[in-house]
């Protein structure tokens, strides 16, 4: 049992887990499940940007939020501390063949080190993923109205089509990144 | 004290982002690069799981443990705002390999050059709330 929960969990079991936050927020708490939004009500609650009409509304009405991404980052730390957490993904042989023709060493952890290491932060190409890809992650979330969580799992459970369009949009940015541009972004690691 | 069941919520969350490996930079390149389903089958059976869950909400007219009505909104669509947004953040999904929930996870994960994401994350939605007036949706 113990061997099951700190062992890898396969896709069937944690994707499930993962849905389970919908009914969760929705019956224990009546509210829509959703994780980007926090960026907004974080930037509302401490920056100096209230000059901006997207940040200048009650941010403490959506405190709930802001509660539950600090929860999930304690939830992460006690699943390296006690869970096994950080240990490398099973990828495909595929996948193992594609990080070495990018001179990437072979999964040992969640993250490959030459790009997630403190020792990597000298590399402008680090900065680049690390900077950029953050820039990016954070513009397009709210200009899309949601990420990962409000548009392909809460906006696909509510069969929403602008969340459809949302989550195609990502697969066409997404694609676009790792064929095209991040290879030569990986070259200069 | 209401606020601390969104603690737990989030706890739980973060638990089953870093054990589903959703949070692993080589796992979101694998999912760009078609070669797994594991990325698919999360996301797929999350869907299905949730999709259940407002179904029977829906259909039964559940309520929540406080006995109130359950509201189910949909965002509004923006048909150029979901598109160009969509994209935008699928690009900075594939460079960093992280989304938003996964960011902060890694934090807690022990990754500390994530902050550095994250900052960039804060930054990009600083400049999209002032940037906001000025772009098409």
């Amino acid at each position: 049992m113990i061997d099951a929960i700190t062992g890898p969990w396969p896709w069937w079991i944690s994707g499930p887990l993962l849905g389970l936050m919908v009914p969760l927020l929705l019956l224990l708490a009546n509210k829509q499940f959703g994780v980007s939004s926090s960026l907004q009500h974080i930037c509302a609650a401490v920056l100096p940007v209230r000059k901006a009409k997207y940040f200048n509304y009650d941010w403490k009405a959506s405190l709930w939020s802001i509660v539950l991404v600090a929860g999930v980052v304690v939830g992460a730390a006690l699943a390296v501390l006690f869970l096994n957490g950080d240990s490398a993904p099973a990828v495909s042989s595929s996948a193992r063949e594609l990080f070495a023709s990018w001179g990437l060493s072979s999964p040992e952890a969640l993250q490959p080190a030459e790009i997630f290491g403190t020792s990597a932060l000298s590399s402008p190409a680090v900065l680049v993923i690390l900077i950029g890809g953050g820039f990016l992650v954070g513009f397009g979330a709210r200009y899309a109205n949601g990420c990962t969580s409000g548009h392909a799992i809460m906006g696909l459970s509510l069969l929403s089509v602008g969340s459809l369009v949302a989550v195609i949009g990502f697969f066409i940015g997404g694609l676009a990144m790792a064929h095209l541009i991040l290879p030569y972004i990986v070259s200069l690691l | 004290m209401k606020l601390i069941k969104f603690f737990l919520f989030g706890v739980y969350f973060g638990v089953v982002l870093v054990k589903a490996e959703v949070v692993s930079w080589f796992r979101i390149q694998e999912m760009f690069y078609f070669q797994s389903v594991h990325m698919y089958g999360i996301i797929g059976s999350a869907v299905i799981v949730g999709a259940l869950s407002v179904f029977l909400i829906r259909t039964f007219g559940i309520r929540s443990v406080e006995g109130e009505e359950i509201k189910l909104a949909a965002k509004p669509f923006n048909k150029v705002g979901n598109l160009a947004g969509g994209i935008v953040f699928g690009l900075g999904w594939a460079l960093v390999g992280a989304c938003p929930g996964p960011l902060y996870a890694l934090i807690g994960a022990g990754y500390w050059s994530v902050l550095i994401a994250l900052a960039g994350a804060f930054a990009g939605v600083v400049t999209y709330g002032y940037a906001k007036p000025h772009l098409p949706h």
